[in-house]
């Protein structure tokens, strides 16, 4: 996309319970913080993208927030699609921008997630009436599955799993915010935490917590920012259905197609990245989507993992602000930390987790249960 | 006590619940590319076509993949913990989300073969699965 590029970003800290605040609240705090880190003033932001909040979200949720903010606007919509929304935000506000649509889009997503019940409200009613009835204890339930079968195929050990939390640990506590910023992590930690579905462990899955953040999407030519320009030089998306049991090989995920796509637009291969930004909600699901992604084949992601230093002066830098395992899952908002932390790399403002010569890099965002997979390759 | 979630049958999956309830279990079958669906639907999701029927199953399956829960975030589960969730492929085609019963944890496995179980809740009858038990000839 020659015309947008990702020109600041914001990010909350971390935080457990409900801290005072609705979401409607960290949204507006995160809109002023995005218009300052762009340099942008109020009535130049002309373009608005959301997720849906379980605190708060109703009918017109991008409107109830461009009223609370007063903006003007041009472009604004609801992107639903679970933890992919951050990332299905990226391509869509560049796209309008490139269709001459609008100048300055925020992308923002945040929450209040304290519980499930609020996410619970919201889910489709086929996963009432088909899941919810025999205990599937979701999400956890699904990827532990995913986990099982992963493990049946192709022989991948639970240290395995347990080595991307302890590396993502490693790279949380050089991040500022970070819900679990600091205690580092040992594999035996991980596996002798309590099981909560088997074959997965309570320090293998995410924490909710109460946080957000966002970036602008500017069209260059009427950027202000003081940093570099982030480019997106390449999206995928890819969806096909609702509930785990459809999918034909659930060790497999869409994730195959987006990076297919998103890779080719850029001209470009899992190899040529200088870092990735994967989503993770389980460590299962960073496996499979450094599979997916092309970084190795199908059923060596353990083998992968284990060989490689995956925190971020590693040779695989990996999740790099520590990822919703170690920074927390602010509910779909969680999706956005990918992002950011790929933009922040980019731009060279990562500080003490500053990845030396960081040029390309890849964010993954994923919704549902394997449900909808969004990638996108950006370069400075 | 914190009262278990249970399904709230639709138009489309009625027929599905009415049939758990007589011992039954049913799936949604297209008449024009004879592909079989579950969880059931307006249309056909292999060719669109909306001349669906229902047909009987065979009730038999093989464990596609399963975790034991531990802790639990469904309402109304925390005093069956630990329990198994697991995905049955039906011999028919589709994946069902069930639970595995009449099965010591330690027990279960993948392409274990299981046998629908016909379990009434409240004013509904699940669909689970138990080991298939051999039948001497």
């Amino acid at each position: 996309m020659r015309f947008a590029a990702i020109t600041g970003y914001a990010e909350l800290p971390a935080r457990k319970g409900a801290d005072g605040v609705t979401a409607l609240d960290l949204y507006c705090r995160l809109a002023r913080e995005l218009a300052v880190d762009a340099g942008l003033e109020r009535g130049e932001i002309d373009g608005l993208l959301v997720h849906t909040p379980f605190d708060g979200f109703s009918l017109y949720w991008p409107t109830v927030l461009g009223d609370a903010l007063a903006l003007d606007l041009r472009y604004f919509d609801v992107v639903e699609l679970g933890g992919a929304s951050a990332a299905g935000m990226i391509w869509r506000a560049a796209a309008a921008i490139e269709a001459g649509l609008c100048d300055h889009v925020l992308c923002i997503t945040a929450d209040v997630f304290t519980g499930l019940s609020g996410a619970r409200d919201l889910m489709p009613a086929q996963r009432g009436e088909f899941e919810m009835p025999y205990g599937v204890s979701p999400p956890n339930g699904y990827y532990a599955m995913a986990a099982r079968r992963h493990m049946h195929d192709h022989g991948t050990r639970p240290e395995q799993l347990a080595k991307i939390a302890v590396d993502q640990r490693t790279n949380a506590m050089a991040a500022p915010g970070a819900l679990f910023g600091s205690k580092s992590l040992t594999i035996d930690d991980v596996l002798n935490s309590p099981l909560v579905c088997d074959p997965l462990h309570l320090f293998e899955i995410v924490s909710p917590c109460t946080g957000g953040s966002g970036v602008v999407v500017s069209r260059r030519s009427a950027s202000k920012s003081k940093h570099p320009p982030i480019a997106l030089i390449g999206a995928g998306e890819a969806g096909t259905h609702l509930n785990l049991a459809r999918r034909p090989d659930i060790t497999t995920s869409l994730a195959v197609r987006s990076a297919e796509a998103a890779f080719r637009m850029a001209g470009l291969s899992a190899a040529d990245m200088n870092f990735a930004q994967l989503y993770d909600c389980y460590t299962i699901a960073v496996l499979i989507f450094l599979e997916d992604l092309g970084f190795c084949r199908k059923g060596e992601g353990g083998r992968f993992v284990a060989e490689r230093d995956l925190t971020w002066g590693g040779d695989f830098p990996l999740n790099t602000s520590g990822g919703q395992l170690s920074y927390g899952q602010p509910g779909g908002a969680g999706g956005m930390i990918a992002v950011v932390e790929a933009v922040r790399q980019l731009m060279g403002r990562a500080g003490g987790r500053q990845i030396a010569n960081a040029a390309k890099g890849v964010a993954h965002g994923n919704g549902g249960v394997f449900a909808d997979e969004v990638t996108l390759v950006m370069a400075n | 006590m914190v009262a278990k979630p249970l399904p709230k049958p639709s138009i489309h999956s009625a027929p599905f619940w009415n049939g758990l309830a007589a011992g039954v279990l049913k799936l949604q079958r297209c008449t024009r590319c004879g592909e079989a669906q579950h969880p059931p639907g307006p249309v056909c999701r292999t060719c669109w076509s909306d001349a669906l029927e229902w047909v009987v199953a065979s009730g038999e399956g093989v464990i596609y993949s399963y975790t034991i829960v531990h802790r639990t975030t469904t309402p109304g589960f925390a005093g069956e913990t630990p329990y198994i969730v697991a995905l049955v492929a039906l011999a028919e085609g589709p994946r069902v989300t069930t639970n595995i019963v009449d099965c010591p944890i330690e027990d279960v496995r993948i392409d274990q073969a299981v046998t629908a179980k016909f379990d009434a809740a409240g004013s509904v009858t699940l669909l689970r699965f138990a080991p298939t038990v051999e039948k001497s000839v």
